[in-house]
């Protein structure tokens, strides 16, 4: 732990990494509180505030009653007191009670206010389908949030990222939506380093170097972008890949950067395709970069579509193999010689 | 179902709603009072706050009809609840109003100017005067109850920390029927917080009468579903309103958890200055309303004990159109805010994606005519 001067390193699964950030730092700021739905004695649905109940108590890890309105509405009084709140929504489906609140209150104290109030608030929530869950478990919802002003959106995509971002969400004095990738959740382990250092907020990770495409990605679809990538470097493709991570505020600037030198671009989302965050990029890309591109900028998407049920949850997530549809369309417009 | 009267059947609760009225619409006692309302002041106090607070309504309304202020709730016949939270509650605690509190507003310390601004479209009508106990007190609440819920997580944080203060929201009886109240009371016993939930029942919302709001016979007990007390009181009673509310207060303080209090009032005036009541709602029934105006009452009993005199009077009408008076000039005074206001306080700092938006604002320069 910090505090002894030493770090440790552990092997970690994503929701592994969730779990250490939220001890580290209630561990590190007594004013951190954590409240939700079964996350006391039952230790979350997905098992991420396990342990907290015993090491800090059921003051500051409430289990609140079975209503998703007062959970953000909780989480936003407790704030406007000074302390810094995570609140966690079981499933993704769920959350959307919970948009008026955020929309009507959580981003709009400080500004109603003038700076006399504020709302250093996170709602954390697995984002996105692939794990046969039931209906309402499974829907993507980082457009509906993006779209708002005052708010940040953060979807992590790998173990020390969740761990670095979610430090840096408590931290911020602002509402923050840390919007989990439920399929990556236990997918692989990574070495996490418990330092205590949060990560930028405003940063995209350009997280692979090349020179011939950037493929832009976040949450869940990152880990099929980061295979499309290595399939393609097989074929002598270099992609360059970027991790938003922090999709609001959006850092067009690295994907503009990068964009400058590949020429090709790429995007990666699981959500619906209309008027997506992709869709918000690419007119990024469209405003500022297109004289710099060889070929129109392809978004993967799932569909318009409701999330479908188990059986078909497939057919929506788009996989390795509609990445690489789009990247080889890319590359019949504009040949790599 | 009836009462059934066989061994398959017992009763596992009942409840009681009581109303509680201390001054009839005469001004006449009808008990005994509290020891702090015997004391003349306390009434001269309140009477003073809502006497101020009506000349304010009316003068804020005739502003918004000459076009110098925008859409407005009135609180006409309603300035007795107002007025009692104002005193009943200690400068520590947290007001947590909807919109037609103004009177416990004043007397918390936001300058009737401030509500000016709010209502004539500048957010600094919310910013409230640093040191004045309304200074940690919210703001008015426009989308109806989704404050109330709030009030939760401000009485956990003051219970955390083991601070003895006090959470008064208060909502409107159409709020009542909205999930964001009903999570919020059905909740707050669990953790037995100190909150006093106020529903300011003046009859209509909108256009839609109390009887259509819901099938209970009260809104006081939407308590009980909570495990908390409910109860009404006339609202018009500023007697009676003070002490219901001190007492669930007091319970609050003392770490016995939250009560519900419903207070029976009239909205003498229409929803806001864009609605028209007259399309939906009899003249006979706003007459007779008028009947049990609460300053009329106070002002009754004052003078036939004795504890005020046409000189009172007087001073008091000709001090409160001087005050407005300044407020609405301070108001109008007041020179719009720069136009990088819309992003300085979005974020704590904001982010540098942004920074351009900002720019281009500050460079399009100040609100012309045209805008
Ligand atoms: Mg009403």
């Amino acid at each position: 732990m910090a505090e002894s001067g030493k770090t440790a390193t552990k092997n970690l699964a994503l929701i592994e990494a969730i779990n250490l950030a939220l001890h580290s730092e209630m561990g590190r700021d007594e004013d951190v509180v954590v409240l939700g739905e079964d996350i006391g004695k039952n230790g979350g649905v997905f098992r991420a505030t396990v342990g907290l109940l015993d090491a800090y108590g059921e003051g500051r890890v409430i289990d609140t009653p079975l209503a998703e309105t007062l959970v953000a509405a909780m989480a936003i009084g407790l704030s406007t007191q000074g302390l810094r709140p995570v609140a966690e929504i079981q499933f993704s489906g769920f959350l959307y009670p919970c948009v008026d609140q955020v929309v009507n209150h959580a981003t709009r104290y400080r500004n109603r206010t003038r700076g006399r109030m504020s709302c250093p608030l996170v709602i954390r929530a697995p984002n996105g389908g692939g794990i046969h869950a039931p209906e309402h478990h499974s829907e993507s919802l980082e457009t509906t949030f993006a779209h708002m002003p005052g708010l940040r959106v953060v979807c992590p995509s790998s173990p020390a990222r969740a761990y670095g971002l979610l430090l840096a969400a408590i931290r911020d004095p602002d509402p923050v939506i840390f919007l989990e990738p439920t399929r990556c959740y236990r997918l692989f382990k990574q070495s996490v380093e418990d330092n205590g250092e949060a990560l930028p907020l405003d940063t995209c990770f350009v997280e692979r170097e090349g020179s011939d495409i950037t493929l832009v990605s976040w949450g869940a679809m990152m880990h099929d972008t980061r295979r499309a990538a290595d399939l393609l470097a097989e074929e002598g493709i270099a992609a360059e890949v970027i991790d938003v991570a922090t999709l609001k505020p959006l850092d067009l600037e690295t994907i503009l950067t990068s964009v400058a030198k590949t020429g090709r671009c790429v995007i990666a989302q699981e959500s619906a395709r209309a008027g997506g965050w992709g869709s918000e990029i690419a007119a990024g890309l469209a405003e500022h970069g297109l004289l710099s591109l060889f070929a129109p900028v392809m978004r993967v998407s799932g569909y318009d579509t409701i999330m479908p049920l188990a059986r078909m949850e497939k057919l929506f997530i788009p996989g390795v193999e509609r990445i690489l549809k789009e990247v080889r369309k890319v590359f019949e417009i504009a040949p790599k010689n | 179902m009836n009462a059934p009267n066989d061994t398959a059947h017992r009763k596992v609760a009942s409840f009681e709603i009581f109303h509680t009225q201390y001054l009839d619409p005469e001004g006449r006692p009808t008990a005994e009072w509290p020891v702090w309302a015997q004391k003349p002041e306390s009434l001269r106090e309140l009477y003073r706050l809502m006497v101020r607070t009506r000349v304010f309504d009316k003068k804020a309304v005739s502003l918004q009809r000459t076009g110098q202020l925008g859409t407005y709730a009135a609180c006409l016949g309603q300035e007795a609840i107002g007025a009692a939270i104002g005193h009943a509650l200690a400068a520590d605690d947290v007001f947590m109003p909807a919109y037609r509190e103004y009177a416990a507003q004043f007397a918390r310390g936001v300058p009737m100017k401030d509500v000016l601004l709010y209502w004539g479209g500048d957010e600094r009508g919310m910013v409230y005067p640093e040191g004045t106990p309304a200074y940690h007190d919210f703001p008015l609440s426009v989308p109806i109850g989704t404050h109330v819920p709030h009030s939760i997580g401000v009485a956990y944080a003051f219970k955390l920390r083991g601070e003895k203060r006090v959470v008064l929201v208060s909502c409107g009886d159409g709020a009542s029927s909205k999930g964001d109240f009903l999570e919020a009371v059905s909740s707050a016993k669990v953790w037995d917080l100190p909150i006093v939930f106020l529903v300011n029942n003046n009859q209509w919302a909108i256009s839609l009468p109390r009887q259509k709001q819901t099938g209970a016979q009260t809104l006081a007990q939407k308590a009980i579903a909570g495990g908390m007390p409910g109860e009404q009181v006339d609202g018009n009673d500023a007697v009676a309103t003070r002490e219901v509310l001190s007492q669930a207060i007091a319970r609050a303080r003392n770490g016995e958890g939250p009560s519900l209090v419903e207070a029976i009032t009239y909205r003498l005036h229409d929803h806001t200055t864009a609605d028209d009541a007259r399309r939906y709602r009899p003249d006979e029934e706003v007459q007779a309303a008028w009947g049990n105006c609460p300053i009329k009452r106070t002002k009754a009993y004052l003078q036939r004990s004795g504890h005020w005199s046409d000189a009172d009077e007087q001073r008091l009408l000709a001090e409160a159109a001087a005050e407005v008076e300044a407020q609405v000039q301070a108001f109008l005074d007041t020179e719009p805010e720069p136009p990088a206001a819309i992003f300085d306080t979005l974020y704590e700092s904001l982010p540098k994606s942004l920074v351009w938006q900002r720019e281009e604002v500050i460079a399009a320069g100040p609100i012309g005519e045209d805008h």
